[in-house]
């Protein structure tokens, strides 16, 4: 149990936003209403997603008060605090990912072949694209086909042929690239990595206590941001983290562990 | 030759762009099909650019008491996530303190363009479509007697009206048939809804969809409001014949205007 602990609370707080949406739908409650795109938390607090309302501002729409509002609020809590925990704790897509992850392992398909196909800078390059082609033909172009979107939307409002999303991603993830979508192609992703890169809430690392056994960097979803595990003490300091923890439940010796980094004095 | 760490970096961004650039096109042709849907209804007040501003949260689904709205699933061909609703099979009700507007926080549904002179709520004044009748399968243009539409209408004897005529086929019967005012027609679709024909008779289109406009060559000289559609037109002449280097009062005059 201890091995899984930020995982079963992970998946709660996952399953418990998506349910106070359900219900917001369904029963009306006034806790959480509306769904990822945009909300109001009890029914006062906007929350917007801020990558999406860029790519509406780079449409050209006018960007009203409530969504400007509220993807500020959520900038600046995951640029303070959150780092890149929207990935790990929030979007429904990462359990489809993590599942098609668990099923590699079962199958030991990364022990057959360990080809990449795919950088993890594809990202930028999406959210590059995702502003160009907003910009080009006047609409949020990355909401048009975002997987993340149309999960939760599903979830929330009704599937019609979006389970499909879901397969594809699954079976991207399982037989062509290890966290395919998550970890190299989310532009969302990419995004929040760039917001939370210097956040207060990291992992921090400590050498004296490791005995390398390298358990944190086969679990991680984003292997190159433990490029200081076996070389010295610090802070998870890169903003592609999701802070997802699971290295922390892994590790044997207690050599990893959630900290707050100070944000000014940027100890290490 | 040796392989140079410049050749590996352009090589590197040159592979990434063409990726980017094949993805974009695909991703473009998909996002373009997904934003035509030139004949889904929208919520009360929405703007012109819509699917530009619309953000998709469905807070004026969740909203709507009747569950008339709901938003696009793929599949629908209606923008992906966008809300709308389907005349026929659940109208718009016409709320009168217009939940579904009044709780929009990304500006595509305009709470403002729903005032009143008095500053109140008024969705009588809302466009989200234009009632169109089938004269051809509207049985009350048959003859038969149905005012079902007619009844049901929200601003009755407004945005549709009863025309009377003879029925020359009978000769002691009327013709009690609906006609829809585009001026007046909100578009809730509850004449859709309520039309008793097994396809309904009577549709509600978008306004851009099924209504003409005349432009700037026609004016209603009676009306002193209809000038000012000339107020920000161009006098300047562009066309350039024959003709054009001679004053008009000079061709017409002129005996040879046909053997030109």
């Amino acid at each position: 149990m201890n091995k899984f602990r930020y995982l079963i609370a992970r998946r709660i707080v996952q399953v418990l936003i998506l349910v106070l949406f359900i219900g917001a739908n369904i029963y009306g409650w006034k806790i959480l209403e509306g769904n990822l795109s945009a909300s109001f938390l009890l029914g006062t607090v906007p929350l917007a997603d801020p990558f999406a309302v860029i790519q509406m501002f780079t449409a050209g729409a006018t960007i009203a008060f409530d969504v400007a509002l509220g993807a500020v609020i959520v900038s600046i809590f995951y640029a303070i605090f959150g780092g890149r925990a929207f990935c790990s704790w929030v979007c429904p897509i990462n359990i489809i990912s993590d599942g098609a992850s668990w099923f590699r392992k079962i199958l030991r398909i990364d022990e057959v072949e360990h080809r990449k196909y795919l950088g993890r800078n594809a990202r930028y390059w999406m959210m590059g694209v995702a502003l160009l082609l907003s910009f080009v033909m006047g609409v949020a172009a990355f909401e048009m086909i975002s997987p993340v979107s149309i999960v939760h939307r599903g979830i929330i409002f009704g599937f019609g042929l979006g389970w499909g999303v879901i397969a594809l991603i699954f079976i991207f993830d399982l037989f062509l690239v290890r966290h395919g979508w998550c970890s190299h192609l989310c532009p969302l992703g990419g995004f929040y990595s760039l917001v939370g890169s210097n956040s207060i809430f990291r992992v921090k690392y400590d050498v004296d206590k490791c005995s390398s056994c390298m358990n944190c960097v086969s679990i991680c979803p984003e292997k190159q941001v433990l490029n200081m595990v076996t070389k010295m003490s610090s802070f998870v300091d890169n903003g592609e983290c999701t802070l997802c923890a699971r290295c922390i439940e892994v590790c044997n010796d207690d050599a990893l562990n959630f900290s707050i980094k100070s944000f000014i004095s940027k100890e290490k | 030759m040796a392989i140079s760490e410049r050749r590996k970096f352009l090589l590197k961004t040159a592979k990434a762009a063409a990726a980017a650039t094949v993805g974009g096109l695909v991703w473009g042709v998909i996002a373009n099909e997904s934003k035509a849907s030139p004949l889904a209804l929208r919520p009360p007040g929405a703007v012109d650019d819509f699917l530009q501003t619309c953000i998709r949260c469905g807070l004026c689904v969740n909203e709507c008491p009747y569950h008339t709205l709901s938003l696009a699933k793929i599949g629908e061909n209606v923008a992906y996530g966008t809300p709308y609703f389907v005349a026929r099979d659940i109208p718009c009700y016409m709320c009168e303190d217009i939940p579904c507007t009044a709780t929009c926080p990304s500006g595509a549904l305009d709470i403002k363009s729903l005032l009143n002179e008095k500053e109140e709520f008024d969705i009588n004044k809302s466009q989200m479509g234009v009632a169109v009748v089938d004269h051809n399968n509207c049985i009350a243009y048959w003859g038969i007697q149905c005012d079902a539409c007619y009844r049901v209408c929200p601003l009755m004897d407004v945005a549709i009206t009863q025309e009377y005529r003879r029925n020359e086929r009978t000769g002691k019967h009327a013709f009690l048939t609906p006609m829809v005012h585009s001026d007046a027609c909100t578009g809730c679709g509850m004449c859709e809804h309520a039309c008793i024909t097994s396809k309904a008779s009577i549709i509600v289109l978008p306004r851009e969809v099924a209504l003409g406009k005349a432009g700037t060559n026609y004016i209603k000289g009676w009306e002193n409001e209809d000038e000012r559609r000339l107020i920000d037109v161009s006098t300047d002449v562009t066309t350039q014949t024959d003709r054009s280097e001679k004053r008009v009062s000079d061709y017409l005059n002129n005996s040879d205007l046909f053997d030109e």
